[in-house]
């Protein structure tokens, strides 16, 4: 499902720490606890750098947030929700130097929220560890209206601003952090294909 | 000539040597303006230019910098340091060229372009390394874009344009003098970089290789690393080459690239830059009985050990027997 159909549809290689990193600002939600968890045990010597900032979300029964704490991480710090999240990752990263690590993982939107906040300090997407995990949801922009959908998971799906049926592209706006979200009855106003369920 | 390899239409311009001029202990600046008083085309900082030169009735190409301002169309100026052990280049333009000549250079490429996405520049330079960083200092000083150079050389004789660079950029230019004791930490320097910084490193090889390991070992993304090194073809001993589309089979001389070989043969092969750093020039090893001398930094550790591929510019061969697919 996340293969890159075209050149702009991001993808998330996995997590792995990054040897020298004098700091691992690791940026998780929901799911993505669970990429760091299985990456790296309690008493590993690296936790001494890692730095987790993690939103619960829809996971909060999960459980995670207790093993994360765990894991006995330099510092461990939770957000009422991702937007929370990112506001704190601004701050820390306007102090953060060069050898300092960013780390990503959960939903596609939450990831894209950590790239633009990164961008916002010069630091390239490419340089950025990410893992996607969780629902394959999607923040679509409508082309059309230029209004933005969050947590889209079905196509075409109706503009919430106006009302056009959106066919949901893999064509990504990395500065927006959406799909494009283009009209499917562009030439048949009456014709509208049924919905179907994508991105779960 | 024969002409360039990469494309039918022959771009190369030609130049005459308007001045030249000594600037350090071994460094002499050589200012080019064009034959037919045409405008030379605008270039990015980090730009070099290919420099052909007929050089004891031998073909030479050389890579240089270019350092002159990047938008002035009437001249473009190289620094070239006299090298010691010289197969030919640096020897021809310090002892050979003289003011009148004429040479011929390919179109500007730049592989050591600046970063827009840069908040920051961190310019580290060695030697006659300080070339590609004199157009980018006075683009960033104009667009407003924040850098530092630091500057290694010998010893103050040896230095190019240290003494300019100062009065001109004051304390954004950090001079360490080899003979009067000072080395640059840069670990110290690496370490504490701000977020969004861009690293240029150009310089002999010993300190290049020693700033990008302290780099990637601090976890440096690679994003945010820049470096420029051209090779010079090292000589060695001679060979012989079977080219298998050519169906040829010629000889490399002791101080001849497989490159210059290839070409002196009359066969079109593929190049950018002749020192082994923009990959252009890769070939397909058909077969080799015998050890591939990979002198190049463009291909990976693992495709030098593969042996299935060779950069002719700067890499040799030992053995009974080499055919490449060109």
């Amino acid at each position: 499902m996340l293969a890159p159909s075209i050149k702009s549809r991001p993808v998330y290689p996995g997590f792995a720490l990054v040897q020298g990193a004098q700091r691992h600002i690791v940026a998780l939600e929901g799911e993505g606890a669970l990429a760091l968890l299985e990456l790296v045990q309690p008493g590993d010597p690296e936790l001494a750098r890692v730095e987790i900032m993690y939103a619960p979300g829809t996971s909060a029964a999960a459980g995670h947030a207790e093993a994360l704490t765990n894991l006995g991480a330099a510092h461990y710090w939770q957000a009422v929700s991702p937007a929370t999240l990112t506001t704190r990752l601004h701050q820390v990263l306007a102090t953060a130097t060069m050898s300092s690590r960013l780390y990503a993982s959960g939903s596609e939107p939450f990831i894209g929220e950590v790239v633009r906040a990164g961008a916002a300090f010069g630091v390239k997407h490419l340089s950025i560890i990410t893992e996607h995990r969780g629902s394959m949801k999607r923040r679509v922009q409508c082309v059309h209206c230029k209004g933005f959908i969050d947590d889209v998971t079905i196509s075409p799906v109706p503009c919430t601003h106006c009302g056009l049926h959106l066919f949901v592209r893999d064509h990504f706006s990395r500065r927006f952090n959406a799909f494009q979200g283009v009209s499917i009855h562009a030439e048949e106003h009456d014709v509208i294909p049924s919905a179907e369920e994508l991105y779960r | 000539m024969t002409s360039t390899g990469t494309s039918a239409i022959n771009t190369e311009m030609h130049v005459r040597v308007a001045d030249i001029t000594p600037v350090a202990a071994a460094i002499k600046r050589f200012t080019l303006v064009r034959t037919d008083g045409e405008p030379l085309p605008v270039f990015a900082p980090g730009a070099h230019v290919v420099v052909s030169m007929v050089d004891g009735g031998r073909l030479r190409r050389n890579p240089y910098s270019l350092m002159s301002s990047p938008t002035d169309t009437s001249k473009y100026e190289i620094s070239v340091l006299r090298v010691d052990q010289s197969r030919g280049g640096s020897a021809f333009l310090h002892e050979q060229l003289q003011v009148g000549d004429a040479l011929t250079i390919s179109q500007p490429l730049n592989l050591f372009p600046i970063d827009n996405w840069g908040r920051r520049h961190l310019l580290v330079a060695g030697g006659v390394g300080i070339t590609p960083f004199l157009p980018m200092m006075e683009t960033m000083n104009a667009e407003g874009r924040p850098f530092e150079l630091y500057y290694s050389i010998r010893s103050r004789p040896h230095g190019a344009y240290w003494s300019w660079l100062a009065d001109r950029y004051g304390s954004r230019v950090k001079l360490a003098v080899d003979d009067e004791g000072d080395r640059v930490d840069y670990r110290a320097l690496l370490i504490n970089q701000p977020l969004g910084t861009h690293l240029y490193v150009c310089g002999p090889r010993p300190m290049l290789d020693h700033v990008l390991s302290v780099a990637r070992g601090l976890g440096w993304p690679d994003e945010n690393i820049h470096f420029e090194l051209f090779l010079a073809p090292p000589p060695g001993v001679p060979f012989t080459v079977s080219l298998a589309k050519s169906q040829l089979e010629i000889a490399v001389e002791e101080h001849q690239s497989l490159l210059e070989a290839i070409e002196a043969a009359g066969v079109d092969a593929p190049y950018l830059c002749r020192g082994g750093a923009c990959g252009q020039c890769e070939t397909v090893v058909v077969h080799a009985d015998g050890e591939l001398l990979h002198n190049d930094h463009f291909l990976t550790d693992d495709e030098k050990t593969s042996g299935t591929k060779i950069m002719p510019c700067v890499s040799r061969f030992v053995g009974a027997g080499l055919t490449l697919d060109l």
